[in-house]
């Protein structure tokens, strides 16, 4: 995993609440090898107008769009399938945190085990930013993941990023999770064994 | 200590009895007695393959063909692409390469994993289930922290039969009294989420208590849990009683005789305690529960089917007018429009929602001596529902409606298979999602129980099943 400290980009909002993880990436394409780049799914069926081709009011199709590694997205982003999809296809498009008023659970811990940070980002908040960045396109957000603040532009006022500590030691150090937890093994077998103990049918 | 005396909900008692220790920053290690594998869960294998790891507890771990495997026909040639056989192959290869039991396509054991899982008795109360799957929230229905994760963590159980998990709070929802005709599991369920909100039980775990889940059998108690991830909730769970004790003996993977009794007296004492407090609660009223249908894009947006669309406008909060208005663009609904009466394009009965026999047997009681105007299929959750069907009879009260009788599988559910609602056509659907594009690009779903699908099916439009 990408560790991730601190990150200062301009901000495509994507609008719509409960926007699940068939809008982030449909169905169809999760059949496709990782190696391939998951970027090129982001969005793809709400990106595209009915002739498929990128529709220009689309905000992540605006000019410069590509340039932006922050979302600003609304409530429940990410609601839906368990599909880690969303989150290779977010990663792989650049995108590195994603604001918002709340995430769906999966998706969460989706984007935490692959570099990409959930900002919690109160409704208010949220609006309060997207109408700043209606304003003034260019204006740049940091997620400085190392201090927990996020830094908002103009005299919108700083806000506390608010991560589970593991989580953010984790993404702070590009913690392979699998490695950290092989240093518990000996815990780890000394409760099966006990479990096993009473529940021999549990692994017949 | 007082503090162990403290009265414990149902999750506390099964999350403390896998807790293999806490990180002082927060998150247990859970044990995890059981993962379940599905051909999207290819990820996970390449993950470990790239280590040079292997599952480390294969018996524990069990795989299932389902999300893209062809409902006519029982081998990966007859998927609808290439592609598309090669993720029923690949999940072949990764099961024998891992020494994992699993059922293939053509395996009688086969089904959508979520039904599968409790007919083995692979599913059994105090247990923590996973796998890569958001419904794996059904599970909890037989008494077990069942909960779907992604395919990183999926890759850390399988070489750890661990994962680092946060305790979500806990929200009680209590359905009391009975239900009237016509009124399933499935509606209770559409009440609940239009009443709460699809959001609206986020980071929480829910039990579903009150007298309606007493009374209620495995499967409807199934089809609660199934739709709890619908709210946002991380687990949907129902304390274990006789009914479940009934339902889980003899299964394959269940105790056996000799284990069953200390097995029993165990799962007794999982119940939540009588002053266990929750972190919420929400009651609901069985007896004002109607049958229910969706007229949006979200689960939540669900009314009974004697409402009308509702008219953005009338919203409150800007971002829900937002989007009901763009839900209705893409349903080409008008506010105030009459669902009873609507005309449709197809009917989809199947799903880990509504596709156990249960479910079958409902909608063929309506359908029994009539004809589906519109095209109509059903799949069945397994390839056991499948056959308990035909021999019931159900099967060819369905043939004779005009229905196409599939093989198993989740098909339309998610469209992953080729199955799929074609653009601008709108069906009445068993399933679980109304999302756009979920049933296939401009599908148009609307959500409705086993026995609404039938009556829709009888007329060509969103008909209350209590009216046919
Ligand atoms: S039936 Fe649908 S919701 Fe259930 S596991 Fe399959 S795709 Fe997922």
């Amino acid at each position: 995993m990408k560790a991730f400290t601190k990150e200062t980009s301009t901000v495509v909002a994507v609008p719509g609440v409960n926007c699940d993880t068939d809008q982030i990436i449909p169905g169809r394409f999760l059949k496709a090898d990782r190696a391939q780049g998951y970027g090129q799914f982001l969005f793809h069926d709400i990106r595209r107008d009915e002739a498929g081709e990128l529709d220009p009011a689309f905000p992540l199709n605006r000019e410069g769009a590509e340039r932006s590694t922050i979302l600003l997205v609304e409530d429940n982003f990410g609601c839906g399938s368990s599909r880690e999809g969303a989150v290779y296809a977010l990663v792989d498009h650049g995108i590195r945190a994603v604001i918002g008023p709340s995430f769906g659970d999966i998706f969460f811990n989706n984007a935490l085990k692959n570099g990409l940070v959930p900002v919690r980002l109160s409704a208010e908040q949220c609006d309060g930013l997207a109408d700043y960045l209606a304003r003034f396109p260019d204006a740049e957000v940091t997620v400085d993941l190392e201090n927990a603040q996020l830094v908002l532009p103009g005299n919108l006022r700083r806000h506390p990023i608010v991560i589970d500590a593991f989580a953010r030691e984790c993404i702070l150090q590009g913690l392979d999770e699998i490695e950290m937890t092989f240093t518990y093994m000996e815990k780890i077998k000394a409760f099966e064994t006990e479990r096993m103990a009473s529940h021999a049918w549990l692994a017949r | 200590m007082a503090h162990m005396n403290a009265p414990r909900t149902m999750l506390a008692k099964i999350w403390d009895e896998h807790e293999i220790l806490r990180h002082p920053s927060g998150p247990s290690l859970l044990y995890i007695d059981r993962d379940m594998i599905h051909e999207g869960s290819f990820h996970a294998f390449a993950d470990l393959k790239r280590r040079g790891l292997k599952p480390r507890r294969p018996k524990q771990i069990f795989g299932v063909a389902d999300h893209y495997v062809p409902t006519l026909g029982r081998t990966s040639k007859d998927a609808a692409s290439p592609a598309i056989a090669r993720m029923i192959d690949t999940f072949d290869e990764n099961m024998e390469w891992g020494g994992v039991r699993h059922f293939g396509l053509s395996s009688r054991s086969q089904g959508i994993v979520h039904v599968v899982a409790p007919e083995q008795g692979i599913t059994l109360p105090g247990l923590t289930i996973v796998c890569s799957d958001s419904h794996t929230s059904t599970q909890g229905a037989l008494g077990a922290i069942a909960f779907g994760i992604g395919q990183s963590e999926n890759a850390h159980v399988l070489a750890t039969q661990t994962v680092w998990q946060l305790r979500p709070k806990t929200m009680r929802v209590t359905i009391n009294g009975t239900l009237g005709q016509g009124v399933t599991a499935k509606d209770v369920m559409l009440a609940l989420i239009a009443k709460i909100g699809a959001a609206g039980a986020g980071g929480h775990a829910i039990e579903f208590a009150g007298q309606v889940v007493r009374d209620m059998s495995i499967e409807g108690r199934l089809t609660l849990c199934n739709m709890s991830i619908e709210a946002a909730a991380r687990f949907g769970m129902v304390a274990p009683d006789e009914t479940t004790f009934a339902y889980v003996r003899g299964r394959n993977f269940a105790p056996n005789e000799q284990e069953w009794d200390a097995a029993v007296n165990h799962w007794r004492q999982l119940v939540s305690d009588a002053d266990a407090v929750f972190d919420r609660e929400v009651v609901l009223e069985g007896a004002d529960i109607a049958p229910m249908v969706t007229w949006g894009t979200s689960p939540e947006d669900a009314v009974s089917i004697e409402g009308r669309v509702p008219d953005p406008s009338t919203f409150d909060n800007a971002d829900k007018r937002k989007a009901a208005t763009k839900s209705l663009e893409y349903m080409e609904l008008a506010p105030g429009t009459e669902l009873s009466g609507l005309k449709l394009d197809k009917v989809f009965i199947g799903s880990c929602t509504n596709s156990r026999i249960e479910d079958l047997r409902a909608a063929a009681a309506i359908l029994k001596g009539r004809k589906a105007k519109i095209q109509a299929i059903v799949v069945p959750g397994s390839t056991q529902v499948k056959e308990q069907a035909e021999a019931e009879g159900i099967a060819a009260i369905f043939r004779e409606a005009g229905f196409e009788w599939r093989d198993s599988g989740c098909s339309m559910c998610a469209a992953m298979n080729g199955d799929v609602v074609g653009p601008g056509e709108r069906c009445a659907s068993t399933s679980n999602r109304n999302f756009v594009g979920r049933q296939g690009p401009g599908a148009r779903t609307h959500l409705v129980s086993p026995a609404m699908a039938a009556a829709a099916a009888i007329t060509g439009c969103l008909t209350d099943v209590r009216r046919v």
